[in-house]
């Protein structure tokens, strides 16, 4: 078997370069996604090698690009919009929500939307207002979309490939942070990642922490530290949070009796809450802390000279996790 | 004749690309014409001295305006104090004309709260960095003025790629159909990153969108900056106080260049040719007015060189205000949330002050 060593944005070409080759239905659309080969590089040579009715340079348009992209997947095609940054998708919510999400239950099945919203998401690039922002929550309240967040080079190809054949609508969000943080081994063959499943990361028997995207990293640099400390946590990237790997959750959290949650996002709303909702449902008994939440706080994202306060940082997973293990 | 009763497919130009005057000029005082070339020039080194802060780690990214000094310019000279400016992110030398002072734009893209603080005494609005979304804010205050009885205009600025988003739609429409005192200013640059004007709108200009909507819509020469006046001053005298035949808004598109990249994150040469460039070089709205003010006795070797002093201490004072001021403190996330500081907000503010003073600060910083 033939591999490469990619990193996480090279993974996301590679694999929309290997469903384009698979299946002429797939084709990509969005603002800069052709000549340009995206602003991350993302989409950089499929322009020359699948030609411009395949790699659309749109009109500067985000409902434009998703809208369009629910009639063509409603008529056939497999198409994989992006959305340049996760920041400026609110123009495109409404037909996310109202219609690609329901497509298929309001037409009772005669039409059906397999489309992949891309986006990247998250913060610490020093990026300008409005760029780094983790609103994974508001797609995952939607019924009817499907949600994932890859966190290393090999699942983003496996997850990208098993959301563009998914019959059904995926957004697809990209945490930059890490788009070039490291390399790793991703074969040039197709395989997938399944959707909904998610990957213990490290094994512990302490404390479960539940996370995902870029702070998939940081968890782990804080788990390793407390590992010094005597303190063996559990660390489960989620991959995919909508449908959410419930067996994976309670399985660790059944384990450790102890659980963290770290995510990027504001907390109030966010995905801690619901996780923490999932262990009370189903493993009330095995609790041993209350679950803790490890987040942005409840502000609008800051100017990046804060952005460092804003995201957990080793240090704050670190402190969350002892607070969950003294308890 | 008023310039806006040209058609919107007739570019308008008051001097040519050599300097020559080619149209009516503007009536405009021998210092105001002086004071126009020196806010272009202070653009064109605003903008070089903040590349180079990125370039060298001191400042994010950074959206470079050279070329486009005529039409930021130009436009903003039309207000009067009184009228109000919205920007997009990218109308550095507009809003410095309208009363925002060069320290607080380099502190808005070196990622602190307080650039974003735009000071009392200047009528701009705040920056808008997702594209159009701007453009009926600019139609809402101006309404909202209407109704209060209050006669200014409203200057709201955008780009080419702008005008593809449904809030370029909606915020026109409802300026036609309430007749509010709005100038859209298309900054037609070209460019949208790398997706060309033509790839924009099928439309022959931009400008003749305004048909659609009601209203005035006229193509100006956006690197000449004396047609760019002469425009703009038209239409916000026409947004204050329009005859009873006409309507108050106006779109005016500006047909100019960018010179640089998109932002200091893109690299131009991947969509775009050298020769391109070049041949826009050749219409620098800066040599054609400075070319103009000589021929007619406005400046001369002396004023050039005294008004380039003068601009370079400027822009150094401005770089050393902003990065002399201190790294924002965290409280300044939680301060203008809501108008008072709910208990969630202010005890994970205290949170991060008790991790802060337990860890210490270089266990967050990353540099």
């Amino acid at each position: 078997m033939s591999a490469q060593n990619l990193t996480l944005v090279q993974a996301v070409r590679d694999g929309l370069h290997t469903e384009m080759q698979n299946d002429e239905d797939v084709i990509v659309l969005g603002e800069d996604v052709g000549k340009n080969g995206g602003v991350f590089r993302a989409t950089e040579g499929l322009y020359d090698e699948f030609g411009g009715d395949r790699v659309v340079d749109t009109p500067l348009a985000e409902a434009g690009i998703v809208g369009t992209s629910i009639g063509m997947a409603a008529y056939g095609l497999r198409p994989v919009p992006e959305i340049q940054f996760m920041g400026f998708i609110y123009p495109a919510f409404d037909q996310i929500i109202s219609h690609a999400a329901r497509l298929r239950t309001r037409s009772r099945g005669r039409f059906t939307c397999p489309m992949v919203v891309r986006a990247p998401y998250g913060g610490g690039i020093r990026a300008p207002e409005h760029h780094s922002e983790s609103k994974e929550a508001f797609f995952v309240h939607e019924p009817g979309l499907k949600v994932v967040i890859p966190s290393t080079p090999y699942d983003t190809k496996g997850l990208l490939i098993s959301a563009v054949r998914d019959p059904d609508p995926v957004v697809f969000l990209e945490p930059k942070l890490i788009y070039r943080a490291f390399r790793e081994e991703v074969p040039d063959e197709e395989y997938t990642v399944p959707l909904g499943e998610a990957a213990v990361r490290r094994e512990g028997g302490d404390v479960s922490v539940f996370t995902w995207g870029a702070m998939t990293r940081v968890t782990m640099e804080a788990a390793e530290n407390l590992a010094a400390e005597g303190v063996d946590c559990e660390v489960v990237d989620l991959r995919t949070l909508s449908p959410l790997d419930r067996d994976a959750v309670v399985e660790s959290f059944r384990k450790t009796g102890r659980a963290a949650v770290v995510h990027e996002a504001p907390k109030t709303g966010g995905l801690a809450g619901e996780l923490t909702a999932i262990v009370q449902e189903e493993a009330l008994l095995y609790q041993e802390a209350p679950v803790e939440r490890i987040t942005g706080f409840d502000t609008p994202y800051p100017l990046y000279a804060l952005e460092d306060y804003y995201l957990p940082s080793v240090a704050r997973i670190e402190d969350g996790i002892r607070n969950v293990v003294e308890y | 004749m008023s310039v806006l009763d040209r058609g919107p497919r007739e570019q308008i130009q008051v001097l040519d690309e050599a300097g020559e005057l080619v149209g009516d000029p503007p009536s405009l005082s021998d210092d105001e014409l002086v004071a126009i070339y020196r806010e272009m020039k202070l653009a064109r080194h605003f903008d070089a001295r903040a590349v180079s802060l990125q370039r060298q780690g001191r400042m994010g990214t950074y959206p470079p305006m050279s070329g486009q000094e005529a039409a930021q310019v130009g436009s903003a000279f039309a207000l009067d104090e009184a009228d109000w400016l919205f920007p997009s992110y990218r109308e550095h030398a507009a809003t410095h004309v309208h009363g925002v002072p060069l320290e607080r734009t380099l502190l808005y893209w070196m990622g602190h709260e307080s650039g974003n603080r735009m000071p009392d005494e200047a009528n701009v609005f705040t920056i808008a960095v997702p594209i159009a979304t701007q453009i009926p804010h600019a139609t809402g205050a101006a309404w909202a003025a209407t109704l209060r009885g209050d006669r200014h205009a409203f200057l709201c600025y955008f780009g080419d790629g702008a005008t593809s988003e449904g809030d370029f739609h909606e915020g026109l429409n409802f300026a036609g159909v309430f007749d509010t005192p709005t100038v859209f200013f298309c900054n037609n640059n070209q460019w949208a990153i790398s997706v060309p004007r033509e790839r924009q709108t099928a439309s022959e200009t931009i400008a003749q969108k305004a048909e659609a909507y009601g209203f005035d819509g006229v193509q100006v020469d956006g690197m000449d900056p004396l047609a760019v006046y002469r425009v703009t001053r038209e239409a916000v005298a026409k947004a204050r106080d329009p005859d009873a035949d006409e309507s108050r808004p106006t779109l005016v598109e500006a047909v100019q260049y960018r010179f640089g990249a998109h932002t200091t994150a893109d690299d131009p040469s991947v969509y775009r040719s050298q020769e391109e460039v070049e041949e826009w070089r050749g219409k620098d709205p800066i040599p054609r007015l400075e070319t103009y003010l000589r021929e007619t006795g406005r400046l001369d070797d002396e004023r050039v060189d005294a008004i380039q002093a003068s601009i370079e201490e400027e822009v150094s004072a401005a770089v050393d205000t902003a990065e002399g001021e201190r790294r924002p403190h965290p409280e300044e996330m939680f301060s203008q949330v809501f108008a008072d500081l709910p208990d969630r907000l202010r005890e994970q503010l205290e949170d991060l002050e008790r991790l802060r003073d337990r860890y210490g600060d270089e266990r967050f910083l990353k540099e």
